[in-house]
């Protein structure tokens, strides 16, 4: 087993950001130095990062860079003293506790997952937390008057007293902008803002913040999408396993540069790939299409067909968002939208139209979030292993207790559970056994096909080479895997065959020969060829 | 009584069983700390009643009186822990306490179709609650909170609002008999003898898959503990009359629904439910079919309860069963079920129960006004919930 792997991936760092630490006055925001570890992983790695007044400056990173983090930490979610490192803002060093404090200063984030109340007219979420009084009672000519003044601003022509739920993705998007402005923003964080918006709407979005340019407001833009990213940014910056590795005028820089400061590892990880030799058909999807189930219209998972062979690793690679976990979810049944398309098993047609109907038919899905979907964190070990397949232990409606002892005994074994006994709470585990137990209670079920979802996400080393093995063991016993991952050294160490979707298209379709990372970001990126 | 503490020691402690307690790895403390309280609450009374609370008259009259809402608190518990409450279940002991009632008086059926037939009442009462909270999502409070309204509603219906007795003395039996104390005696020795198999079969199946097991002391002296329990509590019902048969059909249903709960694949699906919805679908259980059957399974106890009503009180009553959702929901709340889902025990929620009716019956003789007991019940469930709620934030 190999200690050194990760680490010493990413030790090569190409473009080490220097800067003289001297407040410039053109400078509004800077980040020094700021470390940020969570139990076993270092997110943040003495990461410096400096905002010009008022220029639009992009991070950009793979999933799991660190952008997120970075923006937790500046809008004071993750609070003073839990990270290592600075926030200067005006030259001023500041220690934000909460998102109050942080707004109060002047800085507002946009998340992905909008923060109105549907219910609520644009005016009363505009001015929400905020409200201004007269007399001791809300003053809603002002309330009005300004969110008015607000919209306006941003060239939308829109009533202050709609209510939001009225309103198209876009429009509540452009609000949450608006909201920002009233409170005197100084810097306005944008996390993915295009990731739900249509082109057209990402379009004017775009132009709207061009305009909020030329008005003075300095922006922080996040995005996967790179011809975006060039459309709008002054300056990029990009982040790679938790470091800084460019910060440079985006007229410098080139799209295809950016990809490979994205991805720019070596593949020093050690994986034990071994060559597979792949059977007949088990799985056919054909036409998959998935609608977004909160918009109407918008498509998850479009038009997407394809193939999965007995005793292969088939790989599923893609950015955030892009709808790999909606394929996957689709299959076992359990996507929540509108949904069109075929799934085949063997060369039979099969309609599962729940988890129940999956695993009876012998196709399992091992979630990206095992702690939501995967564990009842309350149960033993034992009890999670047998939960989906008491079927198999029980006889004339009773379980026998002793295969209930017996049968899970053997998946702590052989997955190498560490644990005291297999009565420990799932929630006492550490996150690589935790998905160990996840692993051993679809391998109990027996399944054919194993979906797995990030599987090695936010486990240690040990655990994730330990899950390797087993994915390589499982395919020589002739189960087919399809392996949903977004660190693209796993992907091509341990994939027979590559897919790549992109805002839900099927974008590429890669046989792992001879192929690397660029290639893959590329695809999905959606970017040039 | 008797069988009520085995299952104890088999509780999923909340708590992760840190290496430094591991040889008292069996024990729940919260448990204990209810038995603890429970013994405070009886010297208390012993104490204000000069002895007359533990004299063999009162406690059966105190385990009788403990019966009807304990076996509502044995299906709360599953209704609890799947994540649900079921605020009807007073009205609905009530209004098939009535019907079994109208059906012996008014229509001279016998008692063995009358039971029959109210049990089915008590059926399809939890089929329409299971079709509104499982198949149509409305939220379990709503659908048994208009249960609670449209079955009271509903005995005032069925009884004309008169007061329909008397009933016939074998239906009355099963309210106010008693198991002869020779019988209690060999129900109690049989009892002790499975219980003892029961552990001895355990500690064999444990060590053969290299489980931990408790010590063979600890064994041992939970053994002992409940043996002599068990004969103490016999010796004193049979220096009265005997074991009252209400407490009999509560220590069967305990012993069956603990059975459910850990031996069938509806009883841990019910705590994977409670424990994680989403996971449990992920895992393919039937969020519907389940709840259903918890609902159901609420409506058969609700109806045995309201048949054990009609009959101690020898009469069906327009305000039968009220305000015994309240006892139920604490008695399963003091016996550890969780109000955030996934935890609880049935055996537990018949320790919560005897709470519950001790602090009943020991007001009473002493002769609190009943607005005091009233209001001191209101403020124990309070309590309950929020020693629950600070225990899980401690975790």
């Amino acid at each position: 087993m190999s200690s050194d792997t990760e680490q010493g991936g990413f030790a090569l760092c190409r473009h080490p950001l220097e800067r003289e630490w001297v407040t410039m006055s053109d400078d509004i925001l800077e980040m020094r130095n700021i470390t940020k570890e969570f139990p076993g992983v270092r997110v943040l790695d003495g990461v410096s990062f400096c905002l010009k007044r008022g220029e639009i400056h992009a991070l950009c990173g793979e999933n799991g860079a660190g952008k997120s983090t970075l923006i937790k930490i500046l809008s004071g979610i993750y609070p003073y003293g839990s990270y290592d490192g600075e926030i200067v803002l005006e030259g001023e060093v500041q220690k934000f506790r909460n998102i109050k404090e942080s707004e109060h200063s002047g800085i507002s984030t946009i998340y992905q997952e909008l923060t109105l109340v549907k219910y609520m007219t644009i005016g009363e979420n505009i001015f929400l937390g905020n409200e201004p009084l007269k007399n001791k009672f809300i003053d809603w000519n002002h309330v009005y008057s300004e969110t008015k003044k607000a919209l306006t601003e941003l060239g939308l022509d829109l009533n202050p007293m709609t209510k939001v739920m009225n309103l198209g993705i876009g429009h509540q998007q452009l609000v949450e902008i608006a909201k920002a402005r009233t409170k005197n923003t100084r810097i306005l964080i944008l996390d993915e803002p295009t990731a739900a918006l249509t082109g057209g709407e990402s379009d004017h979005l775009l132009r709207i913040l061009d305009q909020l340019r030329k008005n003075g407001v300095t922006c922080i833009y996040i995005s996967h999408k790179l011809n975006e990213v060039f459309k709008i940014a002054d300056t990029i910056t990009v982040l790679r396993d938790g470091k800084a590795v460019c910060s440079e005028p985006a007229s410098q820089l080139t799209e295809s540069k950016v990809i490979s400061l994205m991805v720019g590892r070596e593949l020093s990880q050690r994986f034990p790939k071994v060559e597979h030799f792949p059977g007949a058909k088990v799985l056919e999807v054909r036409h998959m299409t998935l609608e977004d189930p909160e918009l109407p219209g918008k498509k998850k998972v479009d038009d997407v067909s394809f193939s999965l062979r007995q005793g292969e690793i088939l790989g599923i690679a893609g950015l955030m968002g892009a709808g790999r976990t909606e394929l996957a979810q689709s299959i076992f049944g359990v996507y929540a939208g509108n949904r069109s398309g075929e799934v085949y098993l063997n060369g039979e047609k099969v309609n599962i139209k729940n988890p129940r109907d999956g695993i009876e038919k012998g196709i399992v899905y091992l979630s990206e979030d095992r702690k939501r979907f995967g564990l009842v964190l309350g149960m033993s070990i034992k009890e999670n292993i047998v939960l989906p397949n008491l079927e198999k232990i029980t006889k004339w409606g009773i379980i026998n207790n002793s295969k209930k002892n017996k049968e899970p005994l053997k998946y702590v074994d052989n997955l190498k559970i560490k644990t005291p006994s297999q009565e420990q709470l799932v929630g006492n585990l550490s996150g690589g056994n935790q998905q160990k137990v996840v692993i051993a209670k679809w391998l109990m079920a027996n399944p054919k096909v194993l979906i797995l979802d990030e599987p090695t996400r936010g486990i240690d080393v040990g655990a994730k080479y330990d899950i390797y093995l087993l994915m390589n063991q499982l395919v020589e016993q002739g189960i087919s895997i399809i392996m949903i991952s977004s660190e693209l050294p796993e992907i091509l160490g341990m994939c027979d065959r590559i897919l790549v979707l992109n805002d839900g298209k099927l974008t590429g379709d890669f046989i792992n020969k001879g192929i690397d990372q660029e290639m893959i970001m590329r695809k999905a990126t959606g970017g040039l060829q | 009584m008797m069988l009520a503490n085995r299952w104890w020691g088999r509780k999923k402690t909340e708590l992760p069983a840190k290496e430094s307690s591991s040889k008292w790895s069996g024990i729940d403390l919260r448990a204990y700390t209810m038995v603890l309280a429970l013994l405070v609450i009886w010297a208390v009374f012993v104490f204000f009643t000069d002895g007359k609370f533990i004299s063999a008259r009162n406690i059966s009259m105190l385990t009788r009186q403990m019966a009807i809402t304990s076996i509502l608190a044995v299906g709360m518990v599953l209704v609890i822990v799947a994540g649900h409450i079921d605020l009807s279940v007073g009205s609905v002991a009530g209004f098939t306490g009535a019907v079994a009632a109208v059906l012996q008086v008014w229509y001279h059926w016998g008692t063995m179709p009358t039971i029959l037939a109210t049990l089915a009442v008590g059926v399809l009462i939890g089929g329409w609650q299971a079709f509104w909270v499982a198949y149509r999502g409305v939220p379990s409070f709503i659908v048994t909170l208009s249960s609670m309204l449209v079955f009271r509603g509903g005995i005032l219906l069925i009884t004309k609002g008169v007061t329909v007795s008397p009933l016939t003395p074998s239906f009355k039996f099963l309210g106010e008999g008693y198991v002869s104390p020779l019988g209690s005696w060999v129900l109690a020795t049989l009892a002790s003898s499975i219980f003892i198999g029961f552990v001895i079969q355990a500690r064999r199946s444990r060590t053969k898959y290299g489980l931990p097991a408790s010590s063979l002391i600890f064994d041992i002296m939970r053994v002992g503990i409940i043996v002599t329990l068990t004969g103490v509590f016999t010796f004193t019902i049979s220096s009265y009359e005997g074991l009252p048969i209400p407490v009999l059909l509560l220590i069967i249903i305990t012993v069956v629904f603990t059975f459910i709960a850990n031996n069938t694949k509806f009883g841990r699906h019910v705590y994977a439910i409670g424990g994680n919805k989403e996971a449990a679908v992920y895992s393919g259980v039937n969020l519907k079919k389940v709840n259903s059957i918890i609902f159901i399974l609420m409506g058969a106890l609700a109806a045995v309860a309201g048949i054990l009503l009609t009959a101690r009180l020898n009469a069906a009553t327009t305000n039968a069963g009220n305000m015994f959702e309240l006892d139920a929901i604490a008695a399963a709340i003091l016996g550890g079920t969780s109000t955030l889902g996934g935890v609880g025990t049935i055996p537990g929620a018949l320790l919560g129960g005897l709470i519950m009716a001790s602090i009943d019956n020991g007001m009473s003789l002493i002769n609190i006004d009943y607005s005091i007991q009233t209001i001191v019940k209101g403020l124990i469930l309070v309590l309950a919930v929020a020693i629950d709620i600070a225990s899980k934030k401690k975790n």
